[in-house]
């Protein structure tokens, strides 16, 4: 076996341990001998009704979302060769949000179940066009800071207008649209697990398809052109379910920073750049690494709850910074 | 036979005053190595580009082995003809094996899996650019001269019958630019590879290339055998720089071609 195989097998023992331990942490600690009855449908009722009825949505949703993100960031840093990007930083996060938020405030996601997810993904392809646009309109095409900028403030730009239509909104939307900003799982239910896996999945499947030109982007265009690949046609297709998984994600769960960030670097420092690994095990890593962020953003400050995306970015910002640093030095 | 037609090429770049390129006709025959010479800002880059289907010409018509360049699929073409770019961005760290099978790509597409003869041709290119002892190390450990090298067998890798470099010994020392000069010639003359290269050296140039192009401002200046195109008349007016041409004896692969002499400023060898 590979080490790269023998990496993923473990990787995907720590999802399977991950979703476990989502599944017993809690207000109430369950041990870990009756989740496992209550997920076969045995044991005591209480019990079966707090995890699969209460925690299962949640976690699945987080996983779903992790994989998600995590996948989108590894496909940014390629497409952009630049080891910073991801769906929050880039404002993709932002925009989907806002895209979301429309939906719900003119009350469109009553009329359609489709609704929410168009909007969002809607919303994040307006964001990823209008960051490459600026960075264009700079004149420096894919600079590291004139991007990282560009995304910046109109990340900023978009929480405004998500703050200026929750104005017009009733105190419970209000309350909901901050959770869309920070990010959350509280409203995980079956049927946005069902959302989020119906458009999110095929998505990361054909993302994973593509990883070996995507090797090949991510060592240039100009390069890649001459090595076989039809660069505008593979952009586009990336850039489409990139914005697909996003915006998904984001209407699930609202915007939640840093997975894109974190969880892609921390497996090229253990298994290298080669996405035809990278991709799957940023979908397990990710998937687990939302889990336990959750499960601690809903038990620290228990009985009160944290959004799960201030976990992640009390996580991601030092790993931000530190890649900054270490990208300047040109290391 | 002409490998690549070009007849009356013009190109301009979106939103430029002027145009890149203007009227290019020019023919580059199989089994040589054929060179772009010309100051920065020639178009010798923008040539290249246009040649290898990289952009659409505004005018005029571009052709490959007798089929127009833009009718040849991207995988198609990349098993034709290899590039090797002067430079590439690094942002992730990758080991040297794995950059020198992403020439394989064009054989194998996007789902098939290396099989013993991809992997053979791997093999049979890092030997020829003599990285074989590179393969289990880090791009970024490199020195200049090594990257280059891996870029070329990537490209050989390839297994392409034409070979295209740009500036492939802009940064390079001597040792490393006379190697990758070397190459060129055991490719063309022991392989039968056509080279197309684009090089400041218009003395290694003279040497190794069997044709030369000089461009000038984006039109054709010389075209022809190295003895037509470096005369100390074209070079001087073209780099507007007082040059002495020489042919001197004893250069081993070459013998007895062009080689220029920049003078001072004011006409004479010696600045002293």
């Amino acid at each position: 076996m590979t080490r790269h195989a023998v990496l993923l097998v473990g990787l995907v023992a720590a999802f399977a341990v991950s979703l476990v331990v989502g599944l017993a942490v809690g207000a109430v600690g369950i041990p870990i001998g009756e989740v496992l009855e209550a997920l076969t449908g045995s044991g005591d009722p209480r019990t079966r009704t707090i995890v699969v009825g209460l925690r299962l949505p949640r976690v699945l949703l987080a996983a779903e979302v992790g994989a998600g993100l995590a996948i989108s960031g590894a496909v940014f840093q390629a497409l952009l060769r630049n080891p910073l990007a991801e769906p929050y930083v880039l404002g993709v996060s932002s925009g989907a949000a806002v895209g979301a938020v429309t939906a719900i405030v003119f009350g469109m996601t009553t009329t359609s179940m489709l609704a929410l997810p168009i909007a969002a993904f809607s919303g994040a392809v307006v964001a990823i066009t209008l960051v490459l646009g600026m960075a264009a309109a700079a004149g420096r095409g894919l600079d590291t800071h004139v991007l990282l900028l560009a995304g910046v403030v109109i990340g900023a730009f978009f929480n405004a207008i998500i703050l200026l239509l929750v104005n017009f909104a009733d105190l419970e939307t209000f309350r909901a649209a901050m959770l869309w900003i920070m990010g959350s799982f509280s409203g995980a239910t079956s049927e946005s697990v069902t959302t989020v896996a119906v458009w999110v999945l095929p998505a990361l499947l054909a993302l994973t398809l593509l990883a070996r030109p995507l090797n090949l982007m991510s060592v240039g265009e100009q390069s890649a052109f001459h090595l076989g690949v039809d660069v505008g046609k593979l952009k586009l297709m990336l850039y489409v379910g990139t914005s697909l998984v996003v915006g998904v994600c984001v209407a699930g769960s609202g915007a939640i920073g840093f997975v894109g960030l974190v969880v892609p670097h921390a497996l090229r420092l253990v298994g290298g750049s080669d996405h035809r690994w990278l991709l799957p095990a940023c979908a397990l890593t990710g998937g687990a690494f939302l889990v336990l962020a959750d499960t601690i953003a809903r038990t620290v400050v228990a009985p009160a709850e944290l959004p799960v995306g201030v976990v992640t970015a009390l996580a991601g910002v030092p790993v931000f910074l530190w890649l900054l640093i270490r990208y300047q030095e040109g290391t | 036979m002409s490998l690549f037609e070009l007849r009356n090429v013009s190109y301009r770049y979106p939103g430029a005053g002027q145009s890149a390129l203007e009227g290019i006709t020019l023919d580059v025959e199989a089994g040589s190595v054929f060179a772009m010479l010309g100051p920065n800002g020639s178009g010798k880059s923008t040539l290249l580009r246009v040649l290898l289907g990289e952009l659409e010409t505004s005018d005029g018509s571009v052709t490959f082995s007798g089929r127009p360049s833009d009718s040849w699929g991207r995988r198609e073409i990349a098993m034709e003809v290899a590039f090797v770019p002067q430079a590439e961005p690094m942002a992730f760290p990758m080991n040297v094996r794995s950059l020198v099978e992403m020439g394989r790509y064009p054989h194998i597409g996007v789902l098939g899996r290396m099989g013993p003869e991809d992997r053979a041709a791997v093999d049979g290119a890092m030997e020829r650019a003599g990285i074989m002892d590179l393969g289990g190390r880090s791009i970024r450990n490199l020195s200049g001269g090594e990257r280059q090298r891996v870029r070329i067998a990537r490209a050989l890798a390839q297994e392409p019958k034409i070979l295209v470099l740009d500036e492939p010994t802009a940064a390079l020392d001597l040792h490393f630019e006379m190697e990758t000069f070397e190459l060129m010639r055991e490719l063309t003359e022991e392989h039968s590879f056509t080279v197309v290269v684009a090089t400041h050296n218009l003395n290694l140039a003279a040497r190794y290339a069997s044709r030369l192009l000089l461009l000038s401002k984006g039109h054709i200046e010389a075209l022809g055998s190295p003895d037509d195109v470096i005369t100390a008349d074209t070079i001087g007016r073209v780099y507007r720089w007082p040059v002495l041409v020489t042919a001197p004896e004893g250069l081993g692969p070459g013998a007895g071609a062009p080689q220029v002499v920049p003078l001072s400023h004011d006409g004479s060898t010696s600045s002293g």
